[in-house]
């Protein structure tokens, strides 16, 4: 059997993208194997926003929106539901990852003379993949209950590009915490989890509406920056805060993942070479 | 390979967890193109010396050549030389048999079309060409663990580590696993297996060693270990502890050996020679001395009378009683 011997860096960079694509097409091939768990997965947000938009929208009031209620809240939602949308994503990372750990495929792929970064930049992709097709089916959702965005297309492309460079960052938080917790069951801790994490945000009601403190603790989470600018930029009734960070939400969508990913990628790194000591 | 003439060679070394010495000073040679049974109970660090010559972990001291590499130094060439089939069928459950052993074969670098061929000829050679197109997650235990066993050895590697191979599996999956191990190591595959039965180490090894609190303390061949155990035993079980010393001199006699007294199964042991006939005589005995048995039986040696005889202590009872 030939393998790759030579060891000269083009070599080794080509070899990490074809390993990391092998992995991503292991992930392609479980969509397959198993739509079930792909389709679950895209048509859930799209229940939450049914069940947000015509359940509690009729008793919700938009901020700075002129008539109450039904389809204002609706365009108000939706940029949360999408940003909830790349929040669901870490989820998925962390059960993928924990599941080949628990499973021991973590170990053979270690064991193998493969590149070592394919296994973490093969979910990556995979998993930024899934969440881009999980956005456009939202997206479709959104159109067909009467969201639109007011904006230009390179507003709107560029609201899409902060949803999924939030998500890219929380890929990393989703790694770190799948080699840490090495075990499917604790994901459910975090599934669980996430829900405050989204409620204590500007997803689904203006942080004005909440007791002063719980309103700057929803202000300032990361999923509140992008939340405000994607509805910025597609034109959507904001919540119109007059906090510093309610008015810099454009700059705090980008800081913020950047800074997520700064804490979680030398983390992820550092905590995947530790498997083998 | 090593110009040694040895596959695997580790020298005293240490991997300490914390507090925990999971190897103290563990020393190993297996020949090339042997089987060596690495025999001990939960927690004897079987699992550890594995993950060390496997690359999966570093050692915190002394030196481990696989293959004629350093695993330390040289992890990568260790890599391409070995095949590891773990505690778990590390396979995806989700992707077909096929998908299973064509990804790892891409991922051995063999490149498309040749991944594609070499599944097949696994799959052919491990019975699974017929489950080839069904899902791992259907497939029975013992198949589960031979699609396991046939991507480790998508390179032909000189060198397999086997980490308990049957564990969880019913008798036919064991069967069907040790048939196909049997079938690499007639290929000229060196092959280092850990294991909790002596039936497996027995079966497949022509090397056991046994390990104890991450130390060796035998190492022979299995006919050596055995005699030193005593192949078959007598066990006879009493009804009251009060009738255990007269017991042991009745089977003691018929048997013509010094018999093992274990007070808390209220049971005395014995090494036998001819099965049929140390069961009659002791029968007899106990009948003519009136000695009323609660249970008499012959049974295969099992780990834990190997470590009663090699150490003075018994495996981990549990599942050793499980193995029994």
């Amino acid at each position: 059997m030939s393998t790759a011997s030579a060891q000269t860096l083009p070599n080794r960079l080509r070899w990490a993208a074809t390993d990391a694509w092998t992995i991503t097409r292991r992930d392609l091939n479980h969509w397959v194997g198993q739509p079930f768990g792909i389709i679950v997965t895209l048509l859930f947000p799209v229940m939450l926003v049914l069940m947000f938009g015509y359940i509690f929208g009729g008793a919700m009031s938009v901020p700075g929106g002129n008539a109450s209620g039904g389809s204002d809240y609706r365009e108000f939602l939706m940029p949360g539901m999408f940003t909830m949308t790349m929040a669901f994503g870490l989820e998925a990372t962390m059960t993928s990852l924990a599941t080949d750990a628990a499973r021991g495929v973590t170990d053979r792929f270690c064991s193998m003379p493969m590149a070592p970064s394919a296994v973490v930049l093969g979910r990556s992709i995979a998993d930024m993949l899934a969440s881009a097709l999980g956005l456009v089916v939202m997206i479709a959702c959104g159109l067909l209950i009467g969201w639109r965005w007011h904006g230009t297309i390179g507003e709107a492309l560029l609201a899409v590009g902060l949803l999924l460079l939030l998500r890219f960052s929380l890929l990393w938080v989703g790694i770190y915490l799948g080699l840490v917790v090495k075990s499917p069951e604790t994901v459910v801790a975090v599934q669980i989890l996430v829900w405050p994490v989204l409620f204590l945000s500007n997803t689904l009601v203006a942080p004005e509406t909440m007791p002063g403190w719980l309103g700057a603790i929803s202000e300032w989470n990361p999923l509140s920056a992008t939340v405000a600018a994607t509805r910025e930029l597609f034109g959507n009734p904001g919540w119109g805060g007059g906090t510093w960070i309610a008015q810099h939400s454009l700059l705090m969508a980008v800081l913020w993942p950047l800074i997520i990913f700064a804490a979680f990628f030398p983390l992820s790194v550092s905590r995947y070479q530790r498997l083998s000591r | 390979m090593g110009s040694s003439g040895y596959a695997v060679v580790a020298e005293r070394v240490h991997k300490r967890f914390g507090e925990t010495k999971a190897l103290d000073g563990f020393d190993l040679r297996v020949r090339e193109g042997t089987v060596c049974g690495l025999l001990g109970p939960n927690g004897s660090g079987k699992t550890t010396a594995v993950r060390i010559l496997s690359t999966l972990l570093r050692p915190d001291g002394g030196r481990a050549e696989v293959a004629g590499f350093d695993v330390v130094h040289r992890a990568a060439d260790v890599r391409r030389s070995i095949g590891l089939a773990g505690q778990h069928a590390a396979v995806d459950e989700v992707l077909t048999g096929r998908q299973n052993l064509e990804m790892f074969g891409r991922l051995y670098h063999l490149g498309g079309r040749s991944a594609r061929r070499r599944a097949d000829e696994l799959l052919q050679r491990f019975g699974l060409a017929e489950a080839a197109s069904r899902q791992a997650k259907d497939y029975s235990g013992g198949m589960r663990r031979r699609l396991d066993l046939a991507a480790s050895f998508i390179l032909a590697p000189p060198v397999l580590f086997l980490d308990e191979p049957t564990t969880g599996l019913d008798l036919r999956g064991r069967n069907e696993v040790w048939d196909a191990v049997r079938s690499l190591v007639a290929g000229g595959t060196t092959v280092l297996l850990t294991t909790q039965y002596l039936e497996e180490a027995d079966q497949l090894a022509g090397q056991i060693v046994v390990i104890d609190t991450g130390r060796v303390i035998a190492d022979g061949a299995p006919e050596e270990l055995k005699s030193r155990i005593g192949g078959d035993r007598i066990d006879v079980v009493v009804r009251s502890t009060d009738e255990l010393a007269r017991t042991a001199v009745i089977v003691g006699r018929a048997c013509k050996v010094e018999p093992e007294t274990d007070p808390d199964r209220r049971r005395i042991s014995a090494p036998v020679g001819d099965r049929v006939s140390a069961l009659t005589e002791v029968v007899l005995a106990l009948d003519e001395a009136g000695v009323a048995a609660e249970d008499i039986g012959l049974r295969r040696p099992t780990l834990d009378d190997v470590f009663l005889r090699l150490t003075g202590h018994r495996a981990t009872t549990k599942e050793a009683e499980e193995a029994a």
